[in-house]
């Protein structure tokens, strides 16, 4: 069996969740694997990070460099190519530096590649067995992956639960001196943080969430009554703002905010995968949607079929109600 | 030089010599007009043609009843009456002002003995002319003092309009005056001269005049008469010259505005007169892009604006608070032409031919989408200037160009590949017929070759497809089965009518919607077509040619109830009822009485009408497209129709379009009214309180013998 | 500026309820309304805008059969000025790494400066743009959302990261970009457009002509296969509460309260 890797994906000296995950995805692919982490960076940070791995993973290599500061996925690659043996399987999360990094990866190191895997069967022969979706989550299909020539995999975010194990006392291999200069048609410029807007999403702790299923911009004030009556406030999934009801600063998703409320008060929603990325921490979900096959449902930890643009106004009357009373 | 005014052979009083002048005045008067006549008629002879002379009896008959009679203009009883007034008298006084014009001034001899018919003219145009000016004073006070609201120019749309109108008025009063004056200066020379003098009318305007010249000297009232001459002269000729410029253009065209106005209500414009829908293809842009890709008539339209306000006061979309106002979709676009097309220096758009684009300079894309095509400015304009051709024909053109708004390619796409807005499968068209509690009581036939019918029931794509809707279906079906009727459904094979799909100016579209459902209609062998949605009906009246004639099912239930058919059971729960014209059952195709005939035959049901009703209903926001459409607006048009309906004491809506419907139901939930207020269509209405006759064989079946 | 556009032909999401067949491995076709992959058109709408602004051709591209020159001629209807469809029975089963050999070929064939791809198709796999990049080694960019054409030689450009933050980049050209939705707001395009072009002849260069060895592509060369499509058995899910409204609404509140949601 080939040598397993995960990337590692931080921000600010921390490591992103995916992290301990990629450690369950390893182990499914080969039960007795101990993949090596590659985490490449720059300064302290990168260090912090190297530092925090150990106790997840019994190798963990660092790649630091002064143009690796900010994670250019065209000079990652680069960096990776060099220090990667051959053969390799590299497990990435899927989300917005892994889809940036792993085709390109796959085509360098000659490896194949399979995206936004939710589960991993086992291998058979030199044949990985994984599950994937399409058509937006609507079906599931099984794939045979040939990694003999190694493979780049990139990994739904939440899919594979982090496995409760002993910590344990990895060391850190520095393979900075393999990596030579880097340079890369794409040069890293600035980031432009969205504006912060009216209302920040992220700090409250309950959430009344709402998807397509309100309908139209008229009905957004359903939610905003009741998340008026509970003194929080209101998020949306990505439809909504597509469709210019709320801005962009109340969006929950993976191309939007993550959020980590106590509560999360799902109307509308479906349920889709971009969307329940947005949301950490294992927060209490109760969804109310019209259709009892909406995917949130297998999410949710309490479920409702109903009418959201009749049961959100009834709904603010009870709060409003009871904490008249209180 | 002097000339010598006669009095009587023995008096004579010198006065400047001023006939060339005045000859001078009359030449360069109607030769200003008539250059500037022609330059406002240039564009309109490059312009796209238009099919305006057919039918010239039907066409004499509305100039009869629409420009000679006023009839629309009693719609707004206080401006109407005064227009009226002010018209009659611009009639009666045409041939006043020509003999004023061609008199000599310096004739003051005593008139012949007036014959009796001149004689009563005198009398009468000097009324005439007396109300005219009063008429003016009223119009002034009513501009500077009461300012109606729709006279009001929001900011967006420039400066008020009020000096000028006030100016044009201030003229007219002018010219009342001067002409006054002038009989008046006469009489009252004759008077003096104690000669015959003609008898001015007691209390009009030149009496008065002649009253208050009584004691004047003779050489004074030959400079009175000489002056007046000249200044209506002058005021004659200025507001002749002047009027072209501005709202009081009308005052020309309004005869060939109307003249040429349009016949057939409920009919689109073709793409193109003269070209047929094969020949399409070849035609290289379609639609209005630039003004010149307007027809002629269009043009004159906007010539013929005479700035009432009455379109944009009825428009829902102006209601709303919607970025459209039908009153400056002609002023910009009129202000265009004479910018474009000024009567002194050269027209800007040269001969080239290609225009400047109109959407995203004098219009925008929201304005133009954001039209219901109601109807409502249409019915109101007394000028009959046309507006939903020119909607039509712009988003044509912007269609061409690709600017559709993000919400409504889905839908047309959907219509495209699916056949339906909804983007449902064609499978699950005549699924509302299979619901569990209805299929038993109604069997409903599907046309697809191996049954046939006598009656088509066209269901349309909103009622095959909505939850909600799917219940009118149901109805109908009961309905048509409770009257004997052979009728049966397409199903699958029933596409879109494409009523709104021409509406919103995708023809291509449209015409394979029609092509497609008027081979499956004929397939089918029907005799006659009834629906329950006005957009399909109209579609199917208007926009479809050659297929069997179709009937409203409102048409049907009332026939049905006029002959003893049709027995109701009362209606017992004390609600107040109000029936809701659909804008293309009602104002479109003018079927008012049945659907409140059919209301009426309810026992029990006490029935109220809306302040507005019949032709002057107020649409519920729009059908088709038009429900993806996302506008800007303040309000909602359903809101406030919601709102009128609550002002009348219903607390029942009855209306029989689905998507009147789906507008009044939502608009009762945002307004506030849930229940309060509900709303019903008139086949629910009907198959709830029919007393249905069921056969034997189904009673048995569901109730077990 | 020299554009090419690759697209793809795709079962519309939004039209469609997908279905598994009754064997129950693969979906049911028959009723299926295809389209071009939505992130492409955006990417085609972006191509002609840039043109618009600084000149050049807008190309769009397939790998396919026949039943795929329909939404070539559709982006042509849209203003591209051409419509290539690489065919050829060798292609048939090819994998991302394939179609992106396939595409990298005719590349070589031309002179493109910037290369469009959609983020990604229905399969989520957001693949292709990032392997023809590397096997071209042009730069490359993902979830692009913006851009700016700086001079002939680079462009700045924004993608879309996490928290609705947006990444700046300066890359140069010739590359490639993924292209994510809402960049733009793609013109409409009916079905006069369409039929105008409708006999515009479209080039369907094949595996030869492009000088692609087979043995690269197709079937053969695929490491990755999709074995069958399948509705996973549900889990246990939600706990679904099935009383009134009035009850629902009465519970949900006592948990809500209870799980800290409301003071």
């Amino acid at each position: 069996m080939s040598r397993i890797f995960a990337y590692i994906i931080h921000k600010a000296g921390v490591a992103d969740d995916s992290a301990v995950e990629l450690i369950t995805a390893a182990k499914a692919i080969d039960t007795s694997a101990s993949p090596t982490a590659i985490v490449a960076g720059s300064g302290p940070e990168l260090d912090a990070v190297c530092e925090s791995l150990r106790s997840s993973y019994a190798e963990t290599w660092k790649i630091s460099n002064q143009a690796l500061a900010y994670p250019n996925a065209e000079l990652i690659r680069k960096a990776l190519v060099k220090v990667l043996p051959p053969q390799a399987i590299v497990l990435v999360a899927h989300e917005h530096f892994g889809i940036d990094l792993a085709p390109g990866l796959s085509v360098k190191t000659n490896a194949a590649y399979v995206s936004d895997v939710l589960a991993i069967e086992g291998v058979e022969g030199a044949q990985l067995k994984v599950v994937r979706q399409e058509f937006g989550g609507q079906v599931s299909a099984h794939v045979r992956c040939d990694i003999s020539a190694g493979a780049v995999i990139t990994v739904r975010p939440g899919a594979f639960k982090p496995l409760a194990s002993a910590p344990t006392n990895g060391i850190v291999v520095d393979k900075s001196g393999q990596i030579g200069e880097l340079s890369a048609g794409r040069r890293y410029v600035e980031t432009i943080v969205a504006e912060a807007g009216d209302v920040d999403i992220t700090k409250h702790n309950v959430l009344v969430s709402i998807g397509r299923g309100i309908q139209e911009k008229d009905n957004v004030h359903l939610a905003q009554e009741l998340a008026e009556a509970l003194g929080v406030a209101v998020s949306c999934s990505r439809p909504v703002v597509d469709a210019k009801w709320l801005e962009k600063s109340r969006q929950v998703g993976s191309s939007g905010k993550t959020v980590k409320p106590k509560v999360y008060l799902a109307f509308g929603i479906s349920g889709s995968f971009q969307h329940l990325a947005g949301l950490k921490g294992n927060p209490f979900i109760v969804a109310v949607n019209k259709n009892p096959k909406a995917p949130i449902f297998q999410v949710a930890d309490v479920g409702i079929v109903d009418d959201i643009l009749e049961f959100i106004p009834e709904f603010t009357n009870k709060v409003t109600e009871m904490r008249r009373a209180a | 030089m002097t000339a010598t005014i006669q009095f009587v052979p023995q008096v004579a009083v010198a006065l400047p010599d001023w006939r060339l002048l005045f000859l001078l005045i009359h030449i360069l008067g109607v030769g200003c007009f008539a250059y500037i006549a022609f330059r406002r008629i240039a564009p309109l002879v490059r312009a796209e043609r238009d099919v305006r002379f057919d039918r010239p009896w039907e066409r004499a008959r509305n100039l009869v009843k629409f420009w000679l009679a006023q009839w629309k203009q009693p719609r707004y009883p206080g401006a109407g009456t005064l227009h009226i007034l002010i018209f009659a008298g611009f009639i009666l006084l045409a041939t006043r002002a020509f003999i004023v014009l061609t008199a000599d001034p310096y004739d003051f001899t005593s008139p012949e003995s007036a014959k009796r018919v001149a004689y009563l003219y005198g009398i009468v145009t000097d009324y005439a002319a007396t109300v005219v000016f009063l008429c003016m004073l009223i119009a002034v006070l009513r501009r500077l003092v009461f300012k109606p609201v729709r006279y009001n120019v929001p900011e967006r749309f420039g400066k008020a309009h009020t000096a000028d109108a006030t100016f044009l008025l201030a003229l007219i009063a002018i010219l009342m005056t001067a002409d006054s004056l002038f009989a008046a200066a006469k009489a009252a020379g004759h008077v003096q001269q104690g000669v015959q003098a003609e008898t001015l009318a007691v209390l009009s305007l030149p009496w008065m005049l002649q009253f208050a010249l009584a004691s004047s000297s003779l050489s004074t009232l030959a400079s009175v008469y000489l002056g007046a001459y000249l200044l209506h002269e002058l005021t004659f000729y200025f507001l002749l010259c002047y009027r072209p410029f501005g709202i009081q253009f009308h005052v020309e065209t309004s005869l060939f505005s109307v003249f040429f106005g349009k016949l057939d209500r409920g009919t689109l414009k073709p793409v193109r007169w003269g070209v047929s829908d094969e020949n399409l293809h070849q035609v290289k842009s379609l639609g209005v892009k630039t003004f010149e890709d307007f027809t002629w008539k269009h043009m004159l339209d906007f010539y013929s604006c005479a700035d009432c306000g009455r379109c944009s006061d009825n428009c829902p979309a102006n209601a709303a608070g919607r970025p459209l106002s039908p009153r400056f979709i002609t002023i910009k676009a009129r202000d265009y032409a004479f910018r474009h097309y000024p009567v002194f220096g050269r027209s800007k758009s040269g001969n080239s031919g290609n225009g400047k684009p109109l959407l995203g300079t004098i219009y925008s894309d929201d304005e133009i989408w954001s039209c219901t095509t109601c109807g409502a400015c249409e019915e109101e304009c007394p000028l009959l200037i046309e507006y939903i051709d020119k909607i039509v024909d712009l988003r044509r053109g912007m269609v061409d160009d690709g600017r559709v708004p993000q919400s409504l390619q889905k839908p047309l796409k959907a219509l495209e590949s699916r056949g339906n807005p909804y983007g449902k499968i064609e499978k699950k068209k005549a699924d509302w017929a299979k619901a569990k509690d209805f299929e038993p009581t109604c069997k409903v036939k599907i046309l697809d070759g191996k049954n046939g019918a006598d009656t088509l029931y066209f269901v349309d794509s909103i009622t095959s497809f909505d939850g909600r809707m799917q219940s009118i279906a149901r109805a109908t079906a009961r309905i048509l089965d409770q009257a004997a009727t052979d009728f049966g459904i397409l199903g699958a094979t029933e596409k879109d009518s494409g009523h709104e799909v021409r509406r919103f100016g995708e023809e291509t579209l449209f015409m394979a919607l029609r092509d497609h459902n008027v081979e499956a209609i004929k397939a089918s062998g029907v005799k006659r077509i009834v629906t329950a949605d006005p957009h399909a009906y109209n579609a199917l009246k208007h926009d479809y040619k050659d297929v069997p004639p179709v009937k409203h099912i409102s048409q049907v239930i009332a026939r049905e109830v006029k002959d003893g058919k049709l027995k109701f059971k009362p209606a017992e729960n004390g609600s107040v009822y109000t029936y809701h014209d659909p804008c293309y059952l009602g104002r479109h195709n003018q079927i008012y009485e049945e659907p409140r005939d059919v209301i009426d035959a309810i026992p029990g049901v006490k029935r109220v009408e809306m302040k507005r009703s019949r032709d002057r209903s107020f649409c519920c926001g729009g059908g088709g497209l038009m429900l993806f459409y996302e506008p800007k607006e303040e309000e909602r048009i359903g809101v406030k129709r919601v709102r009128m309906a609550a002002e009348a004491g219903a607390n029942v809506i009855v209306t029989a379009c689905p998507f009147c419907m789906v507008n009044i139901e939502d608009a009762i939930k945002v307004a506030g009214l849930e229940g309060k207020m509900t709303a019903i269509d008139l086949a629910e209405l009907v198959d709830q309180q029919m007393v249905r006759e069921v056969p034997m064989e189904l009673e048995t079946a569901i109730h077990g013998g | 500026m020299e554009i090419l556009v690759c697209a793809r032909r795709v079962p519309d999401t939004s039209e469609n309820e997908i279905q598994l067949t009754s064997a129950g491995n693969d979906i049911e076709r028959d009723d299926l309304v295809y389209s071009i992959n939505e992130p492409d058109n955006y990417a085609v709408e972006e191509a002609l805008q840039i043109t618009a602004r600084v000149g050049g051709t807008v190309t769009v591209v397939t790998v396919g059969t026949e039943e795929d020159e329909e939404i070539l001629r559709r982006e042509m209807a849209m203003g591209a000025t051409h419509g290539v469809l690489i065919s050829d029975d060798v292609f048939a089963g090819s994998d991302g790494k394939g179609i992106a050999t396939i595409l990298s070929a005719f590349v070589r064939k031309g002179r493109y400066d910037l290369i469009l791809t959609g983020v990604q198709a229905e399969d989520g796999g957001a693949q292709v743009g990032g392997m023809l990049a590397a096997i071209l080694d042009y730069p490359f960019a993902s979830l692009v959302n913006s851009i700016e054409v700086i001079d002939r030689k680079k462009l700045k450009i924004s993608r879309e990261i996490a928290g609705g933050n947006k990444e700046i980049n300066e890359i140069d050209l010739p590359c490639v970009l993924s292209i994510q939705t809402g960049i733009n707001e793609p013109r409409y395009v009916g079905m006069r457009g369409i039929r105008q072009v409708a006999s515009i002849p479209i080039p369907t260069p094949s595996a030869a002509e492009l000088g692609i060895d087979p043995a690269t592509v197709g079937e053969i060369a695929a490491k990755v296969k999709r074995v069958d499509y399948f509705v996973p058995a549900l889990g246990k899910g939600a706990e679904m509460l099935e009383g009134s409204r009035e009850e629902n609404i009465e519970k949900l509140f006592e948990l809500v309260v209870a799980k800290g949601g409301v003071k």
